[in-house]
């Protein structure tokens, strides 16, 4: 019994039963229903075991919009806790779990699978490729991701939530503070899913750089392709950081070293320094690709080309380097000297400049533009203003001296969501709506569409801009009440309500899939958006080849050309095509991988040296494997094509 | 026969022995922490650059453009890190 005793939860509440019953009747319902429609088969051959760009993007999405809607469900119960002075929704430690929580799966699994989703799905097509550079190891990475994620949900059901906050600061995060295994969840299924992340990384700057069309040169990419590039690279240079990071964090709680204790030659502040070198670029890898999506929607719904493409691409690789020499302001307070923090100030502010020169280039581009407010384009509308009201406040924070005040207020809350919602989870839903179609062969439906813009729009500044507000007036932030006296009640309570007003946005957007499933019209182009770039000059759905003929690119919008300049894209015949095979190895290498964290979470060695050697067979193995993947033969391609086009 | 004899990589094999040979002596002889570390950073950062162009091929093919971008690139970053790093958290700490 001893042995279990571990696993059991260390603060049980109603809420967390409720959640294990209703965890455990998905699962039997999802085996179930499997087992029902004969569908094992189904989803092994086409899903787990798939290396096709398209599909593995189509899982991040589902992911995301799984862990979009957990995250959401945990900022609720925050608000709702903070609606009233002296509430006793949630206890202190709830609270902190929550918070903890909602953090990590918002930045961690939802933005960040988000933004893989779009560049597996969008980048190979937009540069005209067959696949990516390495289709395995983007199955592993999708894999990879994905356990970890999963490892890290069911910290709440099994042996206790991470409750240090997202940044897991130390000396808080250490064994003598965070006595469960909370902490050992975020250090373990944040490093495997980080382990996925950085091999994305390394897979699109390969894919991006040597599998372009030919005739694409890299001035000439899609905007979108160039901003995951950069996302890329700062992947590649920042996520090294987190996975050393965590490591030492991991070896801290569970082998007993000091890099971040207190005593023994240990720096608690080193946690946080080495953190947000990581950190700070990771916002910048969220930012970037959405940034990238706005660009095509801008461009594609003003019906002109880009404005500024040059000034577009040197602003991102300026931010790209810049974003890597600010770390510090997120600790101004933390001890350091005026000195060192007037230089993180200035490089902080230095920031605004070339992500102004991008708004300036946006506005320019709808300036003289045939604007179409469909939903995507009234998404990224609302970008501007909503976004720029963040970015100034960003610069407010950024004067270290002026930082003493706000620091670890709800107006850093504010401020933070205000960049990340109007900028990243806009992009992600504007994007949405606007490959839907690209992706399943219907529009989802367009006047829900518009609903729930501007019922987020409302629900997000009524949320928002309250705790400005508070914020200055001294509410802090991780608190999980306050008293009457403080006044802050009436302000939290319309953030509430703005809450409340969001999560309508949110049903919206399901209540869109599901009336579009029923009742859209399949009959619809390739482009119905009438698109400018070459993701949408293949067929709808998109054939496994992606192109049958590898097109021929003279500008950055080679489609276009070719709708209206007589640019020909498809030049020559069909020959046939090699593509990779799929394979399970990904699948089971990285249900090891669960197996090997959940081991060391628990301290269970001998199933976590087990699992160690099984990752290493798994390796050992894939470097045996004589895989030279298969041909389409002509014949097929004809079929496919000849199909697709209805003829 | 000169263009069959891969003189390059040769030299390049006899200078990071010698490289190696010059880490090794901050074991072997009595020097300050200082002088060692010294040492130590400029012998290792000399091998790792001799590694890349001799032995890996940096610069031989058209992508030489961006191999030496990415590394110039991620040599900038881990400088500011580390000075970065030095500067908020033992140089400037009150």
């Amino acid at each position: 019994m001893e042995f279990f005793e571990r696993f059991a939860i260390p603060n049980p509440s109603f809420a967390i039963y409720a959640s294990m019953v209703a965890a455990g009747i998905t699962m039997i319902a999802i085996v179930a229903g499997l087992t029902y429609f004969k569908k094992w088969g189904y989803l092994w051959r086409e899903w787990l075991t798939t290396v096709d760009h398209k599909r593995i993007g189509i899982m991040y999405l589902i992911s995301a919009l799984l862990m979009l809607f957990r995250g959401g469900v945990d900022a609720i119960m925050m608000r709702a806790q903070l609606a009233v002075p002296d509430n006793t929704l949630l206890d202190a430690q709830h609270y902190n779990e929550i918070f903890t929580t909602h953090g990590v799966v918002m930045i961690l699994f939802m933005a960040m699978p988000f933004i893989m989703f779009f560049m597996n799905l969008v980048v190979p097509l937009q540069i005209g490729a067959r696949d990516v550079a390495f289709p395995r190891l983007n199955a592993l990475s999708f894999w990879l991701f994905f356990m970890g994620a999963m490892l890290f949900n069911i910290s709440f059901m099994v042996g206790g939530s991470p409750d240090a906050g997202w940044t897991s600061y130390f000396p808080l995060a250490d064994n003598e503070f965070s006595k469960s295994v909370g902490t050992n969840y975020y250090m373990i299924a944040i490093q495997i899913a980080g382990i996925g992340t950085l091999m994305t990384g390394i897979n699109f700057i390969t894919t991006i750089l040597k599998m372009r069309a030919p005739g694409m040169k890299l001035m000439q990419m899609p905007m979108f392709t160039w901003s995951s590039l950069i996302a890329n690279v700062i992947i590649v240079f920042a996520f090294p950081v987190l996975t050393v990071a965590l490591a030492m964090g991991t070896m801290d709680r569970l082998f007993g070293t000091n890099f971040f204790t207190i005593d023994n030659g240990g720096m608690s502040m080193l946690w946080a320094n080495i953190f947000w070198v990581w950190g700070h670029p990771e916002v910048y890898i969220l930012i970037l690709p959405a940034f990238g999506i706005y660009s095509e929607i801008f461009s594609t719904f003003s019906r002109r080309n880009l404005y500024g493409y040059k000034s577009m691409v040197w602003s991102m690789v300026l931010i790209s380097l810049l974003s890597f020499l600010v770390w510090a302001h997120h600790f101004f307070t933390m001890g350091q000297g005026a000195f060192t923090n007037s230089i993180f100030s200035i490089t902080t502010m230095a920031i605004a400049v070339p992500t102004g020169v991008k708004i300036f280039n946006w506005l320019l581009t709808l300036w003289k533009g045939k604007i179409e407010f469909t939903t995507p384009m009234l998404y990224a509308i609302m970008f501007i203003p909503l976004f720029t009201l963040g970015g100034v406040t960003g610069v407010m924070l950024a004067m270290s001296a002026a930082d003493y005040q706000y620091h670890n207020t709800m107006f850093l809350v504010a401020h933070f969501h205000n960049v990340i919602i109007p900028g990243v989870v806009y992009a992600m839903l504007a994007g949405l709506t606007y490959y839907w179609p690209k992706m399943f062969g219907f529009m989802l439906n367009e006047k829900i569409g518009k609903w729930t813009v501007w019922t987020l729009s409302i629900g997000f500044v009524l949320a928002f801009m309250p705790m400005y507000i508070t914020g200055l007036d001294g509410q802090a932030r991780r608190l999980y009440t306050y008293s009457e006296s403080t006044g802050f009640g009436p302000l939290n309570m319309v953030s509430f309500v703005g809450a409340a007003i969001m999560a309508v946005g949110f049903v919206l957007i399901v209540y869109n899939i599901y009336y579009s499933v029923r009742y859209a019209s399949r009959d619809i182009s390739a482009d119905p958006w009438d698109a400018r770039t070459l993701e949408w000059a293949t067929h709808t759905p998109i054939p496994e080849y992606n192109f049958a003929i590898t097109p021929e690119v003279k500008s950055s919008e080679a489609f276009w050309d070719s709708k209206k300049n007589g640019h020909v894209l498809f030049k020559g015949n069909y020959e046939k095509i090699h593509m990779p095979n799929n394979s399970g190895m990904p699948f089971v290498m990285s249900i090891i991988f669960f197996i090997w964290g959940f081991s060391l979470i628990f301290s269970l060695w001998i199933p976590a040296i087990v699992a160690t050697l099984g990752i290493f067979a798994c390796l050992t193995l894939r470097s045996f494997e004589k895989d030279h993947g298969h041909y389409i033969s002509v014949k097929e391609i004809e079929d496919t094509e000849s199909e697709l086009r209805g003829a | 026969m000169s263009e069959l004899f891969p003189f390059k990589q040769v030299m390049g094999f006899v200078f990071s022995m010698v490289l190696t040979a010059v880490a090794l002596g901050v074991y072997f002889f009595d020097m300050s922490f200082a002088v060692g570390m010294t040492v130590l950073l400029v012998t290792a950062f000399l091998q790792a650059g001799l590694q890349l162009v001799v032995f890996m091929h940096a610069g031989e093919t058209e992508d030489k453009g961006a191999i030496y971008t990415n590394v110039y690139y991620g040599l900038i970053i881990a400088l500011v890190t580390v000075f970065g790093t030095l500067l908020a958290m033992v140089w400037d700490m009150g």
